[in-house]
């Protein structure tokens, strides 16, 4: 149903998910009608970057400048995962 | 032992509506709804716990008028806030305010395709102020899921309900299949679909992700009654949710009330946290302790904790047993005679209770 993902596309959380704090680990979590994700920080970084103008190629850029030496592979995948979960959506580049 | 992460608040178990398949307790004790103080208390207290989300349930919530002042509170402490409702009450200002108040979701409820039959198994004329109700909802920008719960006489028309759920900017549908709790299980026979309907179901559900995929999410509940083993009740007994009946009683799961002899606590008597820890009403199924034969050396009691409790309450008349859904349970006739008995007879609407 969805293609692979390529460094030109715009991914954004869908409507009704965000990005919040668990308040008791203080950890950055992912909240949705049906569940929650608990993140890591470099994950919540990915995700706090991709605002629907953005793309795949910014972010890693973006992020790299933060965390060094983040693979693009990662995330691409990260990225991919939560649309595969409909967590995101992409406009396509 | 884990934090809980969801908090369902049934605020109140009236309702204007009469279906049938309500999973509602038949009958309520004659106790008096928390007033706002109390609900607000509770929020603190599950925030403190570490619970996440809030759904805002019932009966139908938004019967009460203090609902926007629950969910301002419940943004405020950091919740994701989750209605669930009947849309019947939902006009356009009644939906801003909720929105100022930070609603993150709304779950809207139909019960058929169209306004004929929708009416008829809702027992009341709200077709057409679901339609206003999911209208309103998108309008103001407020993700929306459709439920639709599936039983003999709608299951025909998943085809329909897709269209219009997707006609109406639904971002997902859930096609639900009864669950037999409270007025379901009193109208079981009536409302159980054949397994003809069942197969067929699966492939209109197919065709209709086909079709609608793309822009919504479908998300289909079996029919725990044609399923060779019970599902994940609750993801385990007194280990993710918390439910808190209008009353304030606290349970493990919204069926939990009828079991016997729980050892059920009141919000207004114990502290959340302290319920959640050492009430016998979550303690008494936590894990696999509880367990006999031929759950307790089943590989897949890590995978469905062995079904759900109160189904196995209602139909064997011990909690302790293996849920009855699953084929390796000495109950399963149960199951196997209510599927081949069941018949199109006559339903049983749902009252309200008595007092309020
Ligand atoms: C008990 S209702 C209360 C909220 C509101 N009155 C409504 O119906 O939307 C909560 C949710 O459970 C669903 N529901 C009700 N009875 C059910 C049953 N027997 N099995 C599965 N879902 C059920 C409803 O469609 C609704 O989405
Ligand atoms: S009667 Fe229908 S609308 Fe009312 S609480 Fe039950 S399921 Fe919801
Ligand atoms: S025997 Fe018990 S644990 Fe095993 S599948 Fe059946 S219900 Fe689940």
């Amino acid at each position: 149903m969805t293609a692979a993902l390529s460094l030109g596309d715009r991914p954004q959380l869908r409507r009704g998910v965000r990005v919040s704090t668990d308040p008791l680990s203080q950890a950055p979590i992912l909240l949705f009608p049906e569940g929650v994700l608990f993140l890591n920080e470099t994950a919540a970084a990915v995700i706090r970057h991709c605002d629907g103008s953005r793309t795949v190629a910014h972010m890693v850029q973006a992020i790299d400048e933060i965390y060094d030496g983040v693979a693009v592979g990662d995330v691409l995948s990260l990225v991919a995962d939560l649309v595969a979960q409909r967590l995101m959506v992409v406009d396509r580049g | 032992m884990d934090r809980p992460l969801g908090l369902l608040a049934e605020l109140t178990y009236r309702c204007p509506l009469h279906c049938p398949y309500c999973s509602n307790p038949v009958t309520v004790p004659d106790t008096a709804e928390l007033a706002l103080p109390e609900w607000l208390r509770v929020l603190e207290q599950a925030r403190q716990l570490g619970v996440l989300q809030l759904h805002l349930s019932g009966g139908e919530p938004l019967i009460r008028p203090d609902l926007a002042v629950l969910v301002t509170r419940a943004r405020e402490l950091g919740f994701y806030v989750n209605l669930v409702t009947s849309g019947v009450g939902l006009d356009e200002s009644r939906a801003r305010e909720l929105a100022d108040a930070g609603i993150d979701h709304v779950q809207l409820s139909l019960q058929d395709a169209d306004r004929a039959a929708g009416d008829n198994t809702a027992g009341a004329r709200v077709f057409d102020r679901k339609m206003t109700a999911a209208a309103v909802i998108t309008a103001l920008g407020l993700p929306l899921t459709i439920n639709v719960v599936l039983h003999r006489t709608n299951i025909g028309h998943i085809a329909a309900i897709a269209d219009l759920a997707a006609a109406l900017a639904a971002d997902r549908l859930e096609l639900a299949h009864t669950q037999y709790y409270g007025w379901a299980l009193l109208n079981r026979s009536a409302l159980l679909p054949t397994p003809e309907q069942v197969v067929a179901a699966e492939q209109a559900v197919a065709r209709a992700r086909a079709l609608h995929g793309g822009t919504m999410e479908i998300v289909y509940v079996v029919a725990d009654y044609y399923e060779p083993y019970p599902k994940p009740c609750m993801h385990g007994w007194g280990r993710r949710h918390i439910i808190i009946a209008p009353d304030g009683r606290a349970l493990p799961c919204p069926a939990a009330a009828q079991i016997v002899g729980l050892g059920i606590d009141n919000v207004t008597e114990r502290s959340l946290g302290e319920i959640w820890y050492l009430s016998p009403s979550f303690t008494r199924f936590r894990g696999d302790e509880w367990m006999s034969e031929p759950c307790r050396s089943c590989p897949r009691k890590a995978i469905d904790f062995g079904g759900c409790r109160c189904q196995a309450f209602a139909l064997t008349g011990d909690a302790a047993r293996a849920d009855p859904i699953c084929q390796l349970s000495p109950d399963h006739h149960l199951i196997d005679s209510a599927v081949s008995s069941a018949t199109p007879r006559s339903l049983r609407f749902r009252s309200n209770p008595a007092s309020s």
